[in-house]
């Protein structure tokens, strides 16, 4: 299944400035996977060690937060629409 | 109340909005608006809020004004750098409207005063520019039930969305723990264009505007997303997480603290800190 994933503006630089890429998977995990195939480095930031989602990005299906659906398992048909979405607070690191 | 000749003068062209008029104006002047953060985002979000006459205006900042600043953050000047930021916003904003009273707090915001700062205010904007004030400025809206404006913007987009404490998603049920340091680049690391932010800034103060004169549907549940290399807007579907740490159905967030880039939950008892 071949899905376009809309990739956020602070990881743009991961995918050569591209803002969206399509990735194959028949569900978001080996969506995830492919897109990392493509563009090595993305995915550890948006993922954990073990794979899980960090918890301060999002992914939404079709505009649907996967974590109301079946979270990475979350089934992805051909043509969907996946967005990658993290918080984003601007400034520095000062505190 | 009344408007003096003068307020009609100036707030004319909103007035005749029938979705606004004498009452919605009034409304405005009466009511009062916290900004977090007199720099990008808070540039444009309190001058369009002193404009439209929002009665109260409270600006924290705890910097003062740097030449960095100004290419993107528009209610300071050149002969501000050095000034306190707050003072700075403050200058401008009574200079475009005399009408509005302005609180400029130069201070940062902390566990210990967030009670007090925000306490006095019908809304707040989160204009910060890190994810632990961000995160305590949510916590802190949720607790004292006060609605709160998030934007944040990096690069050449942004985020925004209304948070209705207990109504509507908070930021910690879309993102339930900030990132660590480095995770996420900061605009020191990878820059910001002023447009940007201003487009997200000025959203910001339009939501708000929405809420205290009462029209339109508020930016709930909604988190609006703007990627500005194609100039794309898109909507996507947030909620409220029954399992929210802060506005959840068990909270175990229930009193603020603010520790090195997160914030910590603290179990026990509710106690405002102040």
């Amino acid at each position: 299944m071949a899905a376009t994933v809309r990739i956020p503006t602070p990881l743009q630089r991961l995918t050569k400035g591209q803002s969206e890429v399509q990735c194959e998977g028949k569900t978001v995990a080996e969506l995830l996977s492919d897109l990392e195939k493509r563009h090595p480095g993305i995915k550890e930031r948006i993922c954990d060690q073990q794979g899980k989602l960090r918890r301060f990005v999002n992914v939404f299906v079709n505009e649907e937060d996967i974590r109301f659906l079946q979270g990475d398992q979350t089934a992805v048909k051909d043509g969907d629409d996946v967005s990658i979405i993290p918080a984003i607070a601007g400034g520095s690191n000062l505190l | 109340m009344g408007l003096s000749k003068e307020q009609v003068a100036r707030y004319s062209r909103q007035l005749i909005l029938p979705e606004i008029g004498v009452h919605g104006q009034e409304r405005l002047l009466r009511s009062s608006v916290l900004i977090v953060g007199a720099g990008g985002l808070g540039s444009p979000a309190a001058l369009y809020l002193a404009a439209a006459g929002v009665g109260t205006i409270g600006i924290i900042d705890r910097e003062e004004v740097a030449l960095s600043n100004l290419h993107r953050q528009i209610v300071h000047r050149i002969d501000d750098v050095g000034t306190p930021k707050s003072v700075s916003a403050s200058r401008q904003l009574q200079a475009l409207n005399p009408d509005v009273t302005i609180h400029a707090i130069h201070a940062a915001l902390t566990a210990t005063n967030a009670h007090a700062v925000i306490e006095p205010y019908d809304l707040v904007l989160d204009g910060s520019d890190n994810f632990a004030t961000r995160y305590l400025v949510n916590g802190a809206c949720v607790l004292l039930n006060t609605p709160l404006i998030y934007g944040g913007a990096i690069e050449f987009g942004g985020q925004a969305l209304t948070i209705l404490p207990r109504r509507s998603a908070c930021l910690r049920c879309i993102f339930p723990e900030p990132p660590q340091v480095g995770q996420i680049p900061t605009c020191q690391e990878a820059g910001v264009l002023g447009s940007a932010v201003g487009v997200i800034g000025s959203l910001m103060a339009h939501e708000a505007l929405k809420l205290l004169i009462g029209f339109g549907a508020p930016l709930t549940d909604q988190l609006f997303v703007f990627d500005g290399r194609e100039s794309r807007v898109r909507m996507v579907a947030v909620r409220r997480d029954p399992a929210c740490a802060v506005c959840g159905e068990h909270p175990t967030i229930r009193e603020l603290a603010l520790t090195g880039a997160a914030c910590e939950a603290s179990r026990g008892e509710r106690t405002l800190i102040d």
